[in-house]
């Protein structure tokens, strides 16, 4: 699903160049549950940004799903987003006056989608993280476990190639840090391809596949056995 | 462009804060109120000053003589002379483009002697000899029986058509007018016809204490003869009088043996030249109000523009989560432009509504208060309706434009970042 060969990024600030990324190959299968760790610097967010084509490469090759990623203008990178990617930020990012049905449908508003299909797509997103109760509830009426789950529905709504969750549980306490990432598993399950950016190794666990990233370079990456987040329920 | 899903987008961006949204829109909504009311009473002002005009056909002149000013084939300078009814037929068949000449005479006048008796009662009028064309020159409504007739110049009868004020000065109330003599310098006159001025503003005493005869019926009574005190000379629409008036006062030096360069012998008075001047000067009033106008609308398009830019700013992080979830640049470009300009058309045309309002207020207030001097009517035309829409929808895209630019210029990722 994703391959990655011999990726570097660095950042120019003034005269001073920041190499983030360092030459990092890595390759995704479809259906996989991959967790990207390291400590703050590693370029683990870098990384991310550069997956789901908020930045670019300065060298390097990106291939997702088959399609070359490479001198994207910003139109076609839009398309790209909506079609192959669903992203799942920390801070949630949910557009705080709309309501949550309609922030699920925004990735279909953006597709094109009819208002009545996108609607009953939202919904049925909705349903599936359990917040179909909450469909006309601003985000501000909901909780933080609530939001994320919204946010999860919305990147789910496109039905994309790839989940990018930078962090998902990164605001969130133990126990609802759980629920989220039993919900991730249950999508994972179905066969979604997931990447979960993280520092806590619990969270990390959940997943099946750990890649450890050190100054821009991948010191490890392995399989685990994951750690099913309804046992911690 | 506009679907239902953007305009549901739009109108949640803008009830999101309802309070600064109605402060933006204030500043346009002020500016068109302030464009729209200087254009209606800089129309007040037009219609009160050109009110003094009368209805009179503004593409005419009067004519009159004066003495001679040089010597001409013998005849000395200072030489006095007059019109004759035959210069009338003279002009109307060899000048193009003249719609009516009318010879007049006139009797009375200001603070003229008491001049017309009827039984016991005595007034000072002013007395007209006319043709029936004058009426189409001079609008007049005829409240009772008719205006003169071609019949009555010729056959040279006398009768006469009074105004208003003569009939309040020689009759009693509910008196039947018409059939009825009066006595004008010891004349009787069968009275035919009462009129009323259809416009009469500011002259409206004078125009109603006129009598008007025959030409030729006055000629003969009052001893004038073929003489023609002066005319009333209108050209055909779409040739302005100021371009012929030349030619008719050749014709008319070549027919009473005039140096045809002495400019002194024939005095005229251009209608259409004046009312052209005082036209220009609301023409440039009115531009005066348009910039003036614009100005402040434009202040208030600035206004928009910043309060665009701080949304924007403000929107940041949101405008980034929205091209994460695929909006493409060109998406939130035009719904940033959109926004902008629904404001400003929306609050524009609040403005429009209410300077409507404010101009009802006064026609009401004016309507029962009387006339004023120089001032009548305030009014707007649809014209200055649709030129103030076309400012606004444009001035709404040029408010938008910087703000939408700079909402796409951030990286996604950078907008993502912003706390």
């Amino acid at each position: 699903m994703i391959q990655i060969k011999d990726l570097h990024k660095s950042y120019h600030m003034g005269s001073n160049s920041l190499h983030v990324l360092k030459g990092i190959n890595f390759d995704v299968k479809e259906g996989e549950l991959v967790s990207i760790m390291g400590s703050s610097g590693s370029g683990k967010s870098t990384l991310l940004n550069i997956l789901g084509m908020l930045d670019e490469a300065d060298e390097g090759q990106y291939i997702l799903d088959n399609v070359p990623i490479k001198n994207l203008n910003e139109k076609i990178a839009a398309k790209y987003r909506n079609e192959f990617l669903g992203f799942i930020f920390q801070s949630f990012n949910l557009i705080n006056y709309k309501s949550a049905l309609d922030n699920v449908s925004m990735p279909l508003y953006y597709k094109g989608i009819k208002r009545k299909e996108r609607t009953e797509r939202a919904m049925h997103y909705l349903e599936k993280v359990g917040l179909a109760e909450w469909s006309h509830h601003l985000p501000s009426e909901l909780s933080g476990g609530q939001k994320q789950r919204v946010a999860i529905a919305r990147a789910l709504a496109s039905d994309p190639k790839v989940l990018l969750a930078d962090e998902p549980t990164g605001a969130l306490d133990t126990k609802t840090s759980y629920e989220v990432m039993e919900l991730i598993q249950g999508i994972n399950d179905e066969g979604k391809t997931i990447l979960v950016v993280t520092h806590e190794d619990d969270i990390a666990h959940m997943t099946k596949r750990i890649v450890n990233l050190k100054d821009g370079l991948i010191i490890d990456d392995s399989t685990v056995k994951q750690v099913r987040a309804s046992e911690h329920v | 462009m506009f679907s239902k899903d953007r305009w549901d987008e739009i109108l949640e961006a803008l009830n999101a804060n309802k309070f600064r949204t109605f402060l933006t829109a204030f500043g346009v909504f002020w500016g068109i109120t302030i464009l729209v009311l200087l254009l209606a009473l800089t129309n007040g002002l037009k219609n009160g000053v050109t009110a003094d005009f009368g209805d009179f056909a503004t593409n005419s002149m009067f004519m009159w003589a004066q003495s001679t000013s040089k010597p001409y084939k013998g005849l000395p300078k200072g030489r006095r002379f007059n019109y004759k009814i035959s210069d009338v037929a003279a002009i109307k068949s060899e000048i193009p483009n003249i719609k009516y000449v009318s010879p007049r005479n006139q009797l009375g006048g200001f603070r003229g002697a008491n001049n017309v008796t009827r039984g016991t009662k005595t007034g000072a009028f002013e007395i007209y000899g006319d043709y029936p064309e004058y009426i189409k020159q001079q609008p007049m409504d005829i409240l009772q029986g008719r205006f003169i007739s071609y019949s009555d110049i010729e056959a040279k009868r006398k009768v006469c058509v009074i105004g208003t004020g003569v009939v309040k000065g020689m009759y009693d109330k509910d008196e039947e007018v018409l059939g009825t003599y009066i006595k004008v310098n010891g004349v009787n006159f069968l009275v035919v016809g009462t009129f009323k001025m259809s416009n009469s503003q500011g002259d409206g005493e004078q125009d109603a204490s006129t009598i008007y005869m025959p030409f030729t019926t006055f000629g003969q009574a009052f001893n004038r003869g073929e003489n023609v005190g002066w005319m009333a000379i209108t050209a055909v629409d779409g040739v302005t009088i100021t371009s012929l008036k030349q030619q008719v006062f050749d014709l008319m030096k070549s027919r009473h043996k005039i140096d045809p360069t002495d400019e002194r012998a024939i005095g005229h008075f251009d209608l259409s030249e004046q009312f052209g001047r005082v036209n220009g000067l609301f023409t440039i009033l009115s531009l005066v109000g348009y910039f003036v106008g614009a100005l402040v609308l434009m202040s208030g398009i600035i206004g928009i523009s910043n309060i665009m830019l701080i949304v924007v700013k403000e929107r940041t992080k949101e405008i980034g989560v929205r091209r994460a979830l695929g909006a493409s640049p060109w998406t939130i470009k035009s719904q940033i432009l959109q926004e902008s300009l629904i404001l400003t058309i929306l609050s524009g045309m609040v403005g429009i509504s209410f300077s409507a309002l404010v101009i009802w207020v006064m026609n009401t207030i004016l309507d029962n208060a009387g006339p004023v001097d120089n001032f009548a009517n305030p009014s707007v035309s649809m014209q200055v309706v649709f030129t103030a829409l076309i400012i606004l929808i444009v001035s709404g895209v040029l408010a938008g434009l910087i703000p939408a630019n700079s909402a796409t210029k951030m990286k996604p990722v950078d907008a993502l970042r912003i706390e």
